[in-house]
């Protein structure tokens, strides 16, 4: 049985038990009723004791959202979600998971080791509960390497000293208003699409992250979140500012099986870019993304968006999209500061029946400003995969360019390719260049491979990450060795 | 060990739109541990279909006979247990690898042959030791390391890289399909040291070429001319010259 095969039996099991042990006990304080109405956003903002003014937002968020129908335009099939049938809330409290990594499941634990996850970490994803007296936030085993508690004070103590707030949303509506309610829906309005409408009602936890001016974030933010950032729901919010002069470099995701209960995900990203400001926003997206017979899986519509308002600044994304059962993302950037520049690097892996439409959009907006474009898609088994770009060139926007290149890697004869690539040019002093490709896996290169002892996945694997290699040189060093093993790991099974 | 590879009675056909066409017609083939064989013939005789049959090629399929390598069936095994039992395969046209670093690559492959066989995996200082010993003995730069598997490669670098592969791999038995045509004299005198340097009792070897001038370089033990999916005639090294002067005609008359 292939190890994915395996791992996706382990989450499910995780998965089946902890919703059968979860929601059973004390279900008043834990969790709303299901569906969504007035009275579900005023219970979720009273519960995390919002200000009014986010109410309010919230409020005319879901008004919004009443009106607007379900986008039908994107390359994904699935059955019609009943959004009265979902929980909108529920208290991060969990049901009473194992004591330590000797109580997981040892499969779980082999895909970890195959990730080459540190062990604390590899708690934290099981779902190690922590011993009793252990601090709440930070439920690591105390058998762990090391103790990742004080880790994490560091982290913050460092951060701190520099003067960059990184914190749960939740937590800096509260210590910080007037920067969140200055920035919050500034870059994807509350009404902006049906999913992002959803998400502004509902959000219940996300990110923050502040770097103020003429500050280099010390750290990559990756490893703190890998460590903190858990459980925070199916509509997650994110917002990243970052003010002149200053950088940041932000992780999200991670390249183990979470487990989660939540099919249908409905994040939002927001992120703000002043004068030579630059932002780097790498995602390694593996969420469970359905059986072999494309059963379960999660939805995943997010809405990502970056605003390089500053003259000079620098929005970069990078992501590695192997999980979902449907997968629709298209991180943007609005290229509105003078000589700003724009980045999309992308490898979206699909297999058995899952779904991916994702890409970007391009808007330019101010003079000289410069966008690239570099997307690999890799569908197998029968799976569908489109890539699905915009590059719009506003008239104000003299000088501009962008270079467009889009690659697809088919593998066996019953996936599907897509690239849709859309163009609008107002000014004629500027430039689009968009150049794409479709390819198989040749029986030339995997043969060569094998006959140089390589087995056929690791031949399979080498192929493809030498296909992604221009998109993963991008994630930070750390990451892009687990995202080579990931997506091998991905697609294992796929070939013979 | 006189069995060292046997092969006998080889059929293989391959699939064309006008249905399976058979290439090789019953190869008989012996070659003794430490020995040097040539096959010599004539454009599509079936030399690299043999080439490919015994690397395991999956399009080709073999519809009869048999080969045994050191005592065991060759043709149960998949490529890669091949490349792990000794088998090496010198490619006519070497595959390029797009976005996979050359260094990676034989790394990769050398560890997946050293693990295949019960070998401790070579760290990366051990592994560069090597390889930069083994690019100066085929005068390659180390420049062609660090780019892509064959990209860009010219033809002569292309099957120098090939010989540098087989000196990382320490086969048993390589084939050679072709590694001299297309390269000038100095480039052919390279990849002969290259196969000289791995020349001992527990090596032995398959050269497909159509030329003489290699095996000035080679010596070798025995010469086939293969014509028409069949080994026609075998003899000692003064066939390549009796081929090279008169050309495959006597042969072709007796495959008819």
């Amino acid at each position: 049985m292939p190890a994915v095969t395996e791992t996706r039996e382990q989450i499910e099991k995780l998965g089946q038990s902890s919703y059968k042990w979860g929601f059973e006990t004390d279900i008043e304080m834990d969790i709303a009723p299901k569906g969504l109405n007035e009275d579900t956003i005023r219970l979720i903002s009273a519960r995390k004791e919002e200000p009014e003014w986010l109410l309010e937002w919230r409020l005319a968020a879901f008004r919004a959202w009443l009106s607007m129908k379900e986008p039908q335009w994107a390359k994904v099939a699935y059955p019609p979600i009943d959004y009265q049938d979902v929980h909108y809330y529920a208290a991060p409290k969990k049901q009473p998971g194992p004591k330590s990594l000797d109580e997981v499941d040892p499969e779980l634990l082999k895909t970890y080791a195959k990730l080459g996850i540190p062990l604390h970490e590899q708690a934290i994803l099981a779902g190690v509960e922590p011993e009793e007296g252990a601090e709440e936030r930070l439920p690591v085993a105390v058998d762990a390497v090391f103790d990742s508690v004080s880790v994490a004070t560091t982290f913050r103590e460092t951060l701190s000293k520099a003067g960059v707030i990184f914190c749960p949303i939740s937590e800096a509506v509260r210590d910080y208003p007037d920067l969140v309610r200055q920035y919050l829906g500034s870059v994807v309005p509350a009404g902006d699409n049906f999913f992002a409408a959803l998400n502004s009602a509902v959000f219940t936890d996300g990110s923050f992250v502040f770097v103020p001016k003429g500050v280099r974030c010390p750290m990559e933010l990756s490893t703190y979140f890998r460590i903190n950032a858990r459980n925070t729901g199916q509509f997650e919010r994110t917002l990243i500012i970052v003010e002149d002069g200053a950088s940041v470099s932000y992780l999200e995701g991670c390249t183990a099986p979470m487990r989660d209960e939540n099919q249908l995900h409905a994040a939002v990203v927001e992120l703000v870019a002043m004068q030579d400001a630059s932002i780097k926003y790498s995602t390694v997206q593996n969420w469970y993304p359905g059986d072999e017979n494309g059963k379960g899986g999660i939805y995943n519509f997010v809405t990502k968006r970056g605003a390089c308002r500053g003259a000079r600044s620098r929005i970069s994304w990078t992501q590695v999209e192997t999980g979902s059962a449907i997968t629709w993302k298209y991180p943007s950037c609005i290229l509105q500061g003078e000589g700003s520049v724009g980045e999309f690097y992308s490898v979206a892996v699909t297999n058995n029946h899952q779904q991916a439409d994702t890409g970007t959009k391009m808007i330019h907006l101010g003079r000289n400003t410069r966008s690239t474009i570099i997307a690999k898609t890799i569908s197998a088994g029968k799976s569908d995969s489109t890539y699905r770009g915009l590059v719009r060139m506003m008239p104000k926007a003299s000088g501009a360019r962008n270079f467009t290149q889009c690659d697809s890697l088919l593998i066996g004869d019953q996936c599907g390719a897509h690239t849709v690539p859309y163009i609008e040019n107002r000014n004629m002093s500027a430039r689009v260049e968009h150049e794409a490709t479709t390819s198989r896996i040749s029986e030339d290169q995997l043969f060569y491979c094998r006959s140089r002892g390589l087995s056929e996945e690791d031949a399979v694997g080498l192929i493809v990450n030498g296909f992604c290699r221009e998109v993963l040189k991008e994630l930070p060093m750390e990451f892009a060795v687990e995202a080579q093993k990931l997506l091998q790991i991905s697609l294992e099974g796929s070939v013979g | 060990m006189s069995d060292f590879l046997k092969i006998s009675g080889l059929h293989a056909s391959i699939e064309t739109d006008g249905g399976a066409k058979e290439i090789l017609r019953g190869v008989d083939m012996t070659i003794p541990a430490g020995e040097l064989h040539v096959v010599m013939g004539p454009n599509g005789c079936g030399k690299s279909t043999l080439a490919y049959a015994l690397a395991g090629r999956e399009d080709y399929e073999i519809t009869s006979g048999s080969v045994a390598f050191k005592g065991k069936d060759l043709l149960e095994l998949e490529p890669d247990e091949r490349a792990a039992a000794g088998i090496f395969l010198a490619f006519q046209a070497p595959v390029e690898l797009p976005g996979v670093n050359n260094a990676n690559f034989l790394r990769t492959a050398v560890n997946a042959v050293r693990r295949a066989r019960g070998e401790p995996e070579m760290d990366a200082v051990a592994f560069l030791k090597a390889v930069r010993a083994a690019t100066k003995s085929l005068s390659m730069s180390d420049e062609m390391l660090k780019r892509n598997v064959n990209v860009g490669f010219s033809g002569g670098e292309k099957k120098r890289n090939e010989v540098l592969q087989m000196t990382l791999l320490q086969p048993s038995f390589a084939v050679l399909d072709e590694t001299d045509s297309g390269l000038d004299v100095d480039a052919l005198r390279i990849v002969a040291d290259g196969v000289n340097r791995l020349r001992g009792p527990e090596f032995s070897a398959l050269v497909i070429t159509h030329h003489k001038r290699l095996l000035d370089y080679l010596s070798p033990d025995r010469i086939h001319v293969m014509a028409n999916g069949r080994i026609v005639h075998s003899g000692g090294p003064e066939l390549a010259e009796k081929i090279d002067q008169e050309g495959y005609a006597a042969f072709l008359a007796d495959a008819a």
